[in-house]
């Protein structure tokens, strides 16, 4: 039986001032489509820095695909990739150019014709020979998920994948996912705030707040867990709370 | 191995490879930028030759052997060059905010670092070889004439570049963008002390044995061995050679120490302008 996609234990990241991760534990299992949802300063974007490896926790344990990310990093991270409209692209380089090189960090034997077919897939073609600088917000996402697909991943990391995009857009950039998704088996692990989107796309929620995970289950177990009509109504149930009356789940 | 054909290998040329073509790719995208590669020692190369010509007929030292100037100041080059060259590329992941994406690929710390060493010497050859060229027409002065010990000059300058640039790096990966103009002074506090265009014996006492703990110090004060006594100091350059290593180790320890300091702190994903 293959482990879970993501598998965190006991993770702690103190910082001199605060707790940014406070002793969460939590699987993923492989194949499926869940969110880590919280306010700001709740946690996630430390969680999935650790989970990249580009953030040293303080103490815990995290296997990512069944290897230790903590201390064999470098097997795991050809099978996995990440993208955030925050972290763009280098912005001089042309389109192409910024995937060209990310190919051959991957080490991708057949670099152009999978340009070509991500370019065709993600109707980048028309702007792989402009600066990365110089698309729209649009633009930016669909080159970054480009970027983030080009070795295939197992397991991709997403932060906030629809934040600033037009309706019309974020819901493209959606469907996109969920129909990949279907056809590869990835496992995909977002942080979101938008919860119509978590609850469209995702089986599994992980809810935090002030580092820990306050609660865990499917969009719908959760709303009818709540007693709310939306996701939306249980977020703000949970972060306007006061911290003692939720007690953090494992 | 998985699917894309990749175990957990240790260096990987491939890698190194991707990074050294993005900054060929960023270096071609801007021609003011590789203009400004030979400009600045091509400039500098024009005043000292033309200093060189006037003290030729105004001073015994250049009389003695007219080179002296115009190889120093080239050879210096290939020091601050170095370091910058260095120091650039790296800086360009910074202000690309690029290092979260560089560093969830397989790319290692070393492979990027062995990149960043790479486009130094790239750039130090497209400085320093038009430059070197422009001097045999202009002033009829070959600084190639020094030989084979220009290589070992040219070595142990360049070493020395890296390993201050390494440090420098690492402070900026301490510091934050805060200390981005390390990248261009820095440098040039050893240059009074590396005795470039003047003996080593011109300065103070105890100054003097801080610039003997400088690899530059032996390069300098070899050329003009060289140059007047056409005499090739092979203890110098032994010396030379040693201190570089213990620089490099230092640039490299202050370099990967800082690394694991910024995974530490998070600083990977937010380091930027």
């Amino acid at each position: 039986m293959l482990a879970p996609a993501i598998e965190v234990k006991q993770l702690i990241k103190r910082y001199p001032t605060a707790a940014a991760v406070d002793g969460i534990s939590f699987a993923v299992a492989r194949g499926v489509i869940a969110a880590l949802l919280g306010g700001n300063g709740a946690g996630k974007t430390t969680t999935l820095s650790i989970l990249l490896g580009l953030l040293l926790p303080t103490a815990g344990t995290v296997r990512v695909l069944g290897e230790d990310i903590l201390r064999h990093r470098y097997r795991v991270l050809p099978r996995m990739n990440f993208s955030s409209p925050f972290v763009d692209l280098p912005h001089r380089l042309t389109v192409r150019q910024n995937l060209l090189i990310y190919a051959r960090l991957y080490g991708l034997r057949h670099r152009r014709e999978r340009i070509e077919a991500l370019a065709s897939d993600l109707q980048i073609g028309a702007f792989l020979d402009r600066p990365a600088g110089k698309l729209s917000a649009g633009q930016k996402t669909r080159v970054a998920l480009a970027k983030s697909l080009l070795n295939e991943p197992e397991l991709l990391l997403l932060d906030e994948p629809t934040a600033s995009l037009d309706p019309d857009t974020g819901d493209w950039v959606r469907s996109y996912l969920e129909t990949w998704q279907a056809r590869t088996r990835a496992t995909i692990l977002m942080a979101s705030h938008n919860m119509a989107e978590v609850e469209r796309m995702c089986s599994d929620v992980l809810m935090m707040k002030t580092g820990k995970i306050v609660d865990r289950g499917s969009p719908k177990a959760l709303i009818s867990r709540y007693g709310r009509a939306n996701l939306e109504e249980v977020f703000l149930h949970i972060v306007r709370k006061p911290e003692p009356e939720l007690e953090p789940v494992s | 191995m998985n699917r894309n054909g990749y175990g957990e290998t240790g260096w990987s040329i491939g890698r190194i490879w991707a990074m050294l073509l993005r900054y060929l790719y960023l270096l071609r995208s801007s021609w003011p930028r590789s203009l400004e590669l030979i400009y600045w020692p091509t400039l500098q190369m024009l005043i000292w030759g033309f200093m060189s010509q006037f003290l030729y007929v105004n001073s015994n030292y250049v009389f003695r052997a007219f080179g002296v100037l115009l190889a120093a100041v080239m050879l210096w080059d290939v020091l601050f060059r170095g370091q910058l060259g260095l120091s650039i590329s790296f800086l360009e992941e910074m202000w690309a905010r690029n290092l979260g994406h560089l560093f969830v690929t397989p790319l290692r710390p070393y492979e990027w670092v062995a990149s960043l060493l790479a486009m130094s010497l790239i750039r130090v050859l497209i400085g320093m070889v038009p430059a070197a060229l422009l001097a045999i027409v202009l002033y009829h002065y070959s600084i190639f004439s020094l030989g084979l010990p220009l290589i070992a000059f040219f070595a142990v300058l360049l070493v020395m570049g890296w390993a201050l640039g390494l440090a420098i790096c690492g402070m900026i990966l301490r510091h934050g963008m805060g200390a981005e103009s390390l990248a261009w002074l820095a440098v040039f506090t050893l240059s009074p002390i590396s005795a470039v265009y003047y003996p080593v014996s011109i300065l103070p006492g105890w100054l003097q044995y801080v610039a003997w703990m400088l690899p530059s110090t032996y390069v300098f004060e070899g050329m003009r061995t060289l140059l007047f006594q056409k005499v090739f100091r092979g203890d110098y350059l032994l010396t030379a050679t040693a201190l570089d290593i213990v620089l490099l180790v230092l640039g490299t320890g202050v370099f990967f120490l800082a690394f694991r300091g910024a995974r530490q702190r998070g600083a990977l994903l937010q380091m930027g302008e």
